[in-house]
């Protein structure tokens, strides 16, 4: 589960603290085990612009929100939804899944997370939140 | 090292699950006994027993299987009875576990069919818990505070873990309807001093109850020299099965209180528009009981008596010494609860500096088959009173050893390594 990936992008988060301009902010928790992010988002278009987060928790949550800012900062919103229904998919597949390592980019460092069902909501916290964020700003 | 004459392989060898090892051959270390404990083989048999050869249902079958289950059933009432130093057998209530029993005193209070006046509440009334208390003793409290419009009050927690009562005369008063505390913390180990609150609420003559779920199992009780009211805890943390729980309450106050569930053979007689109800303990023991779980409860109770409850509580007090001892050698470790091993249970909660517990717990599990708990343990007032969203904690129990303690420590090591 602990792939070097994961590890590194905890120990050196990627584009952490909050940001201005954002067009829209929400916080998610994990109630279970009280890992908990906040994350906004700046939208243009259909350009994701910036993702810019803060939170507290175990590696594995904390390297996701890390993960995820990198691959969705600078891309199209549509490429981005893709990615979160491939890892909320491979996530929720129990470790029966296999990847599609060109949809999900650096994030399949996570595969090894669905064999541990304790575990997949740590996984999935920010990129719920990430969708939550960017539905919001659609409207 | 030791408590003298205690052969703790001897007792793991009466516990087959301790044997097994983990896929990857990894042997199984268990630390998690605060959260659950293990079975013996007298346990697991005696329910085995019950169910090949005798089962049938109790207090209303007149068969040979019902009655040779009844007198199981109320053999396992005698059994607990004893084990507490209850006056009773009648005051010995079975419930499905600590959470029922203590939400089954809550409901008593406050209730409109109940004439006595210490359990009437209402605005004004005060009920008084603590900030180290499980969920269990806190939620319960809090819904009859809102049921009735009364206000939930709490004893602090110092930063050493103890319980402050240096503002009791402030807390309990007049007010003061009921005070439920632990008796001993499941997160902090800390075993409280219960006599001066008691002192103090018996002035006002409010009621007392003690969460014991972290207690009975590891050391001798007597509730009638504790001298409170309610006692409530629960069979799986003593090696007995999960289902079956206790509520023991002093005989006149079960009289007075209502029944918390209504159903089979908790009455006396029924028509269609009211109900008489059958003496306590039965009031409260709506539809077919947990059967074989009281058999297996029992059981747990002669295994936990052979070995000797004295002897239990000097070897987990040997183990506690042995891992606040070792902690020491681990800088950034910060143990959540005292760090002497006066008036403290077998059970060390800490965290380590920029290390996350679900990153600890998930490592000694996949690496060392080490299993520990790791979170808000179900205080999460008592984590937020400290700063911390969670806690990974190491709880002890009869079967352990001090190696498991160098297995726990060697794997912390690891832990750091990988998180350096």
């Amino acid at each position: 589960m602990y792939q070097e990936l994961i590890l590194e992008h905890y120990k050196h988060p990627q584009g952490r603290g909050l940001r201005e301009p954002f067009d829209t902010e929400v916080h998610h928790v994990n109630p279970t085990c009280g890992d908990e992010v906040t994350m906004r988002v700046k939208v243009d278009g259909d350009q994701v612009l910036d993702v810019s987060y803060d939170g507290q928790g175990c590696s594995i949550s904390q390297a996701a929100a890390s993960v995820l800012h990198e691959l969705t900062t600078g891309a199209t919103v549509e490429k981005t939804l893709a990615v979160v229904d491939e890892f909320t998919r491979l996530m929720q597949g129990r470790g029966q899944v296999e990847a599609n390592e060109d949809v999900l980019g650096d994030a399949v460092a996570f595969a090894g997370v669905a064999k541990f069902p304790a575990r997949v909501k740590c996984a999935l916290l920010a990129w719920m939140a990430y969708k939550d964020a960017v539905v919001r700003s659609q409207v | 090292m030791g408590a003298v004459g205690y052969d703790v392989e001897r007792i793991r060898k009466d516990f087959p699950i301790l044997s097994r090892e983990l896929p990857g051959g990894r042997p199984l270390v268990y630390l998690d006994s605060g959260n659950s404990s293990q079975k013996p083989q007298v346990v697991i048999d005696a329910m085995r027993d019950h169910m090949m050869w005798h089962y049938g249902n109790v207090g209303r079958a007149l068969h040979a299987l019902g009655t040779e289950s009844t007198d199981a059933y109320e053999g396992a009432r005698d059994k607990v009875a004893a084990f507490i130093g209850a006056p009773s057998r009648d005051e010995v209530v079975f419930t499905k576990n600590a959470s029922e029993a203590i939400n089954l005193v809550a409901y008593s209070f406050g209730n409109p069919g109940v004439a006595d006046e210490r359990f009437r509440v209402g605005p004004g009334d005060e009920i008084v818990i603590s900030e180290m208390e499980h969920h269990s003793n806190i939620v319960p409290w809090q819904l009859l505070a809102q049921r009735t419009g009364a206000t939930l009050r709490w004893f602090p927690v110092t930063d050493e873990g103890r319980l402050d009562v240096s503002g009791l005369d402030e807390l309990v008063t007049d007010r003061t309807k009921i005070v439920s505390i632990a008796h001993q913390s499941n997160v902090l180990g800390t075993v409280n001093d219960v006599a001066p609150v008691l002192a103090r609420a018996r002035q006002f003559g409010a009621l007392v109850m003690l969460d014991a779920s972290q207690s009975v199992p590891h050391q001798p009780v007597d509730v009638a020299a504790l001298d409170v009211d309610f006692f409530a805890f629960t069979g799986h943390k003593m090696v007995g099965p999960s289902g079956i729980g206790v509520l023991w309450g002093r005989a006149e106050l079960l009289d007075a209180m209502p029944p918390f569930l209504g159903g089979g053979e908790m009455i006396e007689a029924v028509w269609m528009d009211r109900s008489t109800f059958a003496p306590v303990p039965h009031k409260f023991e709506a539809g077919t009981p947990p059967i074989v779980e009281a058999v297996g409860l029992g059981a747990a109770i002669d295994y936990l008596t052979s070995v000797g409850m004295e002897q239990i509580k000097a070897h987990e007090k040997d183990l506690v010494t042995y891992a606040l001892e070792a902690r020491r050698e681990f800088p950034g470790l910060r143990v959540i609860g005292p760090r002497d091993t006066v008036a403290r249970g077998g059970t060390v909660s800490f965290t380590i500096d920029g290390i996350h517990p679900h990153d600890v717990g998930q490592i000694l599990d996949d690496v060392y088959g080490i299993a520990v708990r790791v979170g808000h343990h179900c205080a999460r007032p008592l984590h937020l009173r400290f700063g911390i969203p969670a806690t990974t904690r190491a709880s002890f129990y009869l079967y352990n050893t001090t190696a498991e303690i160098d297995a726990l420590v060697r794997g912390l090591h690891h832990v750091r390594k990988v998180f350096g």
